[in-house]
């Protein structure tokens, strides 16, 4: 190796990473035989950059050339930037290397389209393949699914990937439609459905047959670009949640448009990253994932957009303050979950607590719990009830001057397109 | 007020549990040798090892907790935290007095210490099994140096053991001077007395070949990965303290 690799993981690390997908989790493959890695604990981050995001696996394109020119992207055709493509060795030794010196959990391995899908896709498999077999590799990998591949490349890549992921990017089809003309929605549906269902057969096999290989153990993820395009919150989350239940995907990641071109259809170069939409959608996202909230409870139609002040909890709790205050020694520990400033691991120590004690105040500020916030939705003894008689607006109000945004003016989340 | 000394070790905090009960000490503190401060008004009980009286409180504890309440105590103690010695006795009586199951009774002030206590020492054993860089010598022995606030290594050797079980390694804790070896077999506890070369020294002079390669591929990766537009150092430093960044390839200060 030289200074050409060194080049060339420059370029493509740096057309790879506005791919946010980071996890390393969820994985059942274990080492075996002895060989290198395992993949079946929690995920790590074996980093942090700048920008406070992790680095878990080593996210790189096979190449940025790319036949497309869809304009979000940051390797479309018309985009004067430098090129490199990767060799297959240099992919596999990089992962080896990296991993063995405890620098990553794996690889994150997506490429620009050069020629076609299925040459692609075979070229993401061989590496993959080479890693797994050759060298025994029980780390983790995540395999991007190229629309338009064939299913038996896919079913290949499902032998040797722990996750794979088509990012849907455009949370419409009139978005898509705009940014990108030559791609389709059902382009990226149809993998999609067809992994999904691979899977279902898989975990169907496992329970009747003696030995079945994995199959994308960790399952699917995609991805959806904020702020770029017009689209709500409500249609957003309403998209995330239909990946959910009716994809089964296991992640859907949200991320704030860095402006990359001086297209006119795009927020122009210098526009903030929409951070605190982002965060309000994960906010929302885990909600509906851990909380039990639906995605109806959270955004509707009639008010489409979450609010930037409050987050998505709080929210609710203002627009339901006739379901509080709730007591927390007998409330159900759906219903304490639900209070704002009380996170899943205080919910637990609540629920196992109170079996003992009579909780008190005193306990609870032991317990971690944001008293500023979940005293307004508490009781403890009856007599609480006078001070929680406030309205929505002077909770809200008294909660804000409390705290500080952690975001700062130039994170904020307006568009200044469109 | 009674001061129970002993050696630091978990078998000998387990004696020192013992001899509580046995001389029925009541107002005590259980304090580790190097910890000692002079304290004139109190008399000291120096703890010595038998394995019958270690064998005794740990079989207690075992059968009376969980697996993953035993290994919360385990965590606790190796937190090494001045004081968590009273606390984790203060949690044996509660457990030893009961008849029924305490362990997540997170009302008692010990049970609900222990438990905060073994969550930090857990955390930073996550961040150990991230942050631990290896470092490829010629005879290809990958070795890491880590300072860490509590005394992880003993929790993390089963996590690097599964996953580089065809290299070997040596990870050494430089504050407590003492290290995990690896020898494609088995893992062994070891001492090293490092010549003033090695940690003075020409550092390349014992790295393999490849070894300065790839930390700089490591770090121009570490470089051109970051999104400049999202640029965010208190997250960076929430997820990432400074403290581990001298151990680390992609942080370490230049030369």
């Amino acid at each position: 190796m030289n200074e050409r690799v060194l080049e060339k993981l420059a370029i493509l690390s740096d057309a790879a990473k506005y791919d946010v997908s980071c996890s390393s989790s969820g994985s059942k493959r274990k080492n075996v035989n002895k060989g290198l890695g395992d993949a079946s604990s929690s995920g790590i981050c074996h980093a942090y950059t700048e920008d406070g995001r992790c680095v878990s696996l080593l996210k790189i394109l096979l190449t940025n050339h790319c036949i497309f020119d869809f304009a979000y992207c940051v390797s479309r055709k018309s985009n004067d930037t430098k090129r490199a493509a990767f060799t297959v060795q240099e992919v596999v030794d990089l992962t080896i290397n990296f991993y063995r010196r405890n620098y990553i959990e794996g690889l994150f391995l997506s490429s620009g389209i050069f020629s076609s899908a299925d040459y692609t896709m075979e070229r993401l498999v061989a590496i993959a393949r080479k890693l797994r077999t050759e060298h025994k590799f029980n780390g983790y990998i995540h395999l991007k699914t190229i629309p338009g591949a064939s299913d038996e490349l896919l079913k290949e890549a499902g032998l040797y990937a722990d996750r794979m992921s088509v990012n849907l990017e455009m949370p419409t089809e009139s978005s898509l439609k705009l940014l990108a003309p030559d791609k389709n929605r059902d382009d990226m549906i149809k993998p999609m459905t067809f992994l999904k269902n691979e899977i279902i057969a898989n975990r169907h096999d496992k329970k009747t047959l003696v030995k079945t290989p994995l199959f994308v153990p960790a399952g699917q993820s995609t991805q959806m670009v904020i702020g770029a395009t017009p689209e709500n919150d409500w249609q957003i989350l309403k998209l995330s949640n239909a990946f959910y239940k009716q994809m089964n995907l296991k992640r859907v990641y949200y991320s704030g448009y860095v402006p990359i071109s001086n297209d006119n259809r795009l927020p122009a170069i210098g526009t903030p990253v929409p951070m605190l939409r982002e965060n309000r959608l994960y906010q929302a996202d885990w909600l509906m994932r851990f909380y039990g909230f639906s995605v109806d409870e959270i955004v509707t139609k009639e008010d489409p957009f979450l609010d930037m002040q409050i987050d998505p909890k709080l929210n609710w709790a203002l627009r339901n303050l006739d379901q509080f205050p709730v007591d927390i020694n007998r409330a159900d520990l759906e219903m304490i979950k639900r209070v704002p400033g009380i996170g899943l691991r205080s919910a637990h120590k609540i629920g196992e607590a109170r079996r003992f004690s009579f909780l008190t105040w005193e306990h609870l500020k032991k317990f971690n719990i944001v008293l500023s916030r979940a005293k307004f939705f508490l009781k403890i003894k009856s007599s609480d009830l006078d001070q929680k008689d406030y309205s929505a607006m002077q909770i809200k109000s008294m909660i804000l001057s409390g705290g500080h945004s952690k975001y700062s003016i130039n994170h904020s989340p307006q568009l200044t397109m469109f | 007020m009674q001061i129970v000394e002993y050696d630091g070790t978990i078998e000998g905090f387990f004696c020192a549990v013992f001899n509580v009960y046995e001389y029925k000490f009541s107002n005590c503190s259980i304090v580790r040798q190097q910890y000692l401060e002079g304290n004139l008004f109190a008399s000291k009980h120096v703890v010595h090892f038998h394995p019958q009286h270690c064998y005794r409180v740990w079989k207690g504890l075992k059968s009376r907790l969980s697996p993953r309440a035993y290994k919360n105590f385990e965590r606790a103690f190796l937190s090494e935290t001045k004081g968590i010695e009273d606390i984790l006795l203060r949690y044996v009586h509660y457990v030893f007095s009961s008849t029924k199951s305490v362990e997540l009774d997170f009302s008692h002030e010990a049970v609900l210490a222990v438990n905060h206590a073994a969550k930090k020492v857990h955390r930073e054993a996550h961040r150990m099994e991230a942050f631990i860089r290896f470092h490829k010598t010629p005879d290809d022995l990958y070795y890491a140096t880590v300072d860490p606030d509590h005394n992880v290594l003993p929790l993390i050797i089963d996590h690097f053991k599964n996953r580089f079980a065809d290299q070997q390694w040596l990870i050494y804790d430089t504050a407590r001077k003492y290290g995990f070896h690896y020898d494609l077999q088995q893992v062994q506890r070891v001492k090293i007395q490092f010549s003033q070369e090695a940690i003075h020294g020409n550092a390349e002079a014992i790295y393999s070949e490849d070894e300065a390669m790839y930390q700089q591929l490591w770090q121009q990766y570490f470089t051109s990965v970051n999104i400049k537009a999202r640029k965010n150092l208190k997250l960076q430093l929430q997820h990432m303290p400074k403290r581990y960044w001298k151990n680390m390839v992609e942080t370490k200060p230049g030369p």
